[in-house]
């Protein structure tokens, strides 16, 4: 589904990943746990092509594209999504309407109303995107818009970042509607999940994980085995375990 | 040898800023005729000209079937060419007429407007006239709106409107007015003077949309006076080019409880300069005013004034103005202003210029629309301001008008 071959990227003149490579297969869900700064949210805008990111080296391929420099709403329109970890306020513009473009001309979708009730968010579609709401309202407004939008690839960054229990036993329902999770041999849909806490490991089951460190991967290897060692040395611990 | 470094961040000359917001461009009435042919009232407005229907229908005004509104007022240059009420309670006629049929009206005509205010009140008093008079009884709740239409067929015309609205006690009334032009290339002018009354307990609200032509110069003069527990919504929406605007209305909450909300929606296209803003004086206790401005400038200029008065304590207002300049020429100069005279005034305001934010447009295309319409979904949002206790069908209805001034605007 996705190839990362030596990929580089830099905002302004800033180098933040360097030579990564990986792949997420179809069906299949990867983790990438690393701590703040690590370079996360830079690897997973890059990926959407948002244009701050410089992809300065290698390639990324999707579904056998190289997608490397193909702007952000046609890679959108190829089944890429993204949960955005802290989405920009859109006055005046209410979140049904959001909803609807992300519908767009798909003739397969539930209705903007089953789908905001699905995600608790019914009260909000009268709401301006963004505008006033909580972490976890914030979340499952992205999830909503992601439902409509429906990907193949589904992007998550830190989708448990701010969120309270009561939200996130929903969050983590959501997330595996969006990932299939209830398909095993015909699941097409994949998922690179963005944690530094882990926390949505509790709810969302990955196949594989990697550590995102300095720019760099450092470990891949078992999601829980990895978590479990982070929990006990700390990102610390990935580093000196590489020396 | 000495080298001549080019200052390469911008070839264009600076402008010093401006001490004071650009002047309105001048009218000289001597350019305007004030006297025209009488237009023969229709009994039936279904039976005016296809383009005349066509373009009072992007104004909100529906002629072929009122059965919908509680009454309907239609002007068009100097003469009244229909009016109408269909609901008991409810009268509509013009203002002319009605001085005539109710000579008590004397006590509320050039009460709330200054007739020596500027040349153009000078000029309404000095010439005929025309205009609506609305009347509601004390206790009706109008179940549908009343429409008018101000319609300028003749051009060089000064059309001379002066318009008096009352709702009496307990009173309710919907007004959607609609201010439009023949296709001209033409210099035109438009004098308004209305005066509302909105008596204790009584609630108005009035939405105005104006869609006029590139050569016309538009002078409203406003006046509102609120009661005890009175309630006044105006909505006002401008997308289409006009040379010169210029407009300031002003209410005042005298009774206790009393609540004013102003919404503008402002388009100023190359060449138009719009002068525009709303003041609300809060005169007694509990009363509350709310000014939001939503302004886009595409190559044109806009003054976006607000200004809220607090002169009684326990009385609260909040200003509002937003604006953004999608031309590479455009100006937009916010004054908001804010005055307290007695202590326990609540006054506030929030006012930003600048254009879209780049990372709202890319979330947009995160969703897959294009660039254009991302850029056009934020603009249609920006634009549209939540109209409260409208009925719904016409929020609808002017939300329609709205986009359909918007597709040729934009």
């Amino acid at each position: 589904m996705l190839e990362l071959e030596n990929l580089s990227v830099k905002v302004g003149e800033k180098q933040i990943i360097e030579d990564i490579s990986f792949t997420v297969d179809i069906g299949e869900t990867l983790v990438l746990f690393g701590p703040n700064g690590g370079g996360k949210t830079t690897l997973l805008m890059a990926l959407m092509g948002f244009p701050r990111y410089q992809v300065n080296g290698g390639r990324i391929i999707y579904k056998g594209e190289d997608i490397t420099h193909m702007p952000v709403d046609e890679r959108s329109k190829k089944g890429i999504g993204l949960l955005f970890q802290r989405p920009p306020v859109v006055r005046g513009v209410k979140l049904k309407d959001m909803v609807k473009a992300c519908i767009g001309d798909k003739k397969d979708v539930p209705s903007v109303e089953e789908l905001a009730q699905k995600s608790n968010m019914t009260d909000f579609l009268d709401r301006e995107v963004n505008y006033g709401f909580s972490g976890g309202e914030v979340k499952r407004s992205e999830l909503l818009q992601l439902l409509a939008q429906d990907p193949e690839l589904v992007l998550l960054d830190e989708p448990d970042s701010g969120v309270d229990l009561v939200n996130i036993v929903l969050i983590g329902q959501m997330i595996n509607e969006l990932l299939h999770k209830d398909k095993v041999r015909s699941r097409t849909s994949s998922g690179l999940i963005i944690t530094h806490t882990g926390h949505i490991l509790d709810y969302v089951e990955p196949d594989r994980a990697c550590v995102l460190l300095n720019g760099g991967i450092w470990c891949r290897g078992n999601p829980k085995e990895i978590l479990s060692s982070i929990k006990s040395h700390g990102y610390e611990g990935c580093a000196s375990c590489q020396k | 040898m000495s080298k001549v470094t080019k200052n390469n961040k911008s070839d264009k000359e600076v402008k010093p800023a401006p001490a004071a917001p650009a002047a309105t461009p001048d009218v000289d009435l001597n350019n305007f005729v004030v006297e025209t042919d009488e237009v023969p009232y229709q009994k039936d407005p279904a039976k005016l000209s296809a383009e005349a229907k066509k373009r009072m229908g992007e104004v909100g005004v529906m002629v072929d079937d009122a059965k919908s509104r509680a009454g309907t007022y239609i002007q068009v240059d100097q003469s009244v060419v229909h009016s109408h009420a269909e609901q008991d309670g409810v009268e509509v006629m013009g203002t002319n007429m009605a001085l005539e049929a109710h000579p008590w009206l004397k006590d509320y005509w050039w009460k709330l407007v200054n007739p020596e205010a500027d040349k153009f009140t000078q000029h309404s008093v000095a010439h005929p006239f025309k205009g609506y008079y609305i009347h509601v009884a004390p206790g009706v709740k109008a179940t549908y709106p009343v429409q008018s239409c101000l319609y300028i067929a003749k051009h060089g015309l000064a059309q001379n409107v002066h318009n008096l609205v009352i709702v009496e006690e307990g009173a309710e009334l919907n007004i959607i007015t609609g201010c439009t032009v023949a296709p001209t290339e033409d210099e035109g002018l438009h004098i308004g003077v209305s005066e509302f009354y909105v008596k204790k307990g009584g609630r108005l609200t009035f939405t105005m949309i104006h869609n006029w032509a590139p050569r016309m110069a538009v002078r409203p003069r406003t006046g509102v006076l609120l009661e005890e527990d009175a309630v006044f919504m105006n909505n006002y929406i401008c997308l289409k080019p006009v040379h010169t605007l210029q407009m300031y209305p002003t209410a005042k909450c005298v009774g206790k409880n009393a609540r004013a909300r102003f919404n503008s929606v402002l388009v100023a296209h190359p060449g138009s300069h719009l002068d525009v803003g709303s003041r609300v004086l809060l005169q007694a206790e509990q009363t509350r005013a709310e000014l939001i401005a939503r302004t886009i400038s595409m190559g044109g200029t806009i003054i976006a004034r607000g200004f809220l008065s607090g002169q009684v304590a326990d009385c609260k207002g909040h200003l509002e103005c937003r604006g953004l300049i999608l031309g590479d020429t455009g100006i937009i100069h916010a004054i908001p202003e804010l005055e307290g005279t007695v202590a326990g005034v609540d006054l506030s305001h929030e006012a930003a210029v600048g254009k879209i934010a780049e990372e709202e447009i890319e979330y947009f295309m995160a969703r897959g629309l294009s660039r254009d319409q991302a850029v056009s979904t934020i603009v249609r949002g920006f634009l549209s301001v939540d109209i409260e206790g409208l009925p719904p069908d016409l929020a609808a209805q002017i939300q329609r008008a709205t986009d359909l001034s918007q597709q040729d605007a934009m």
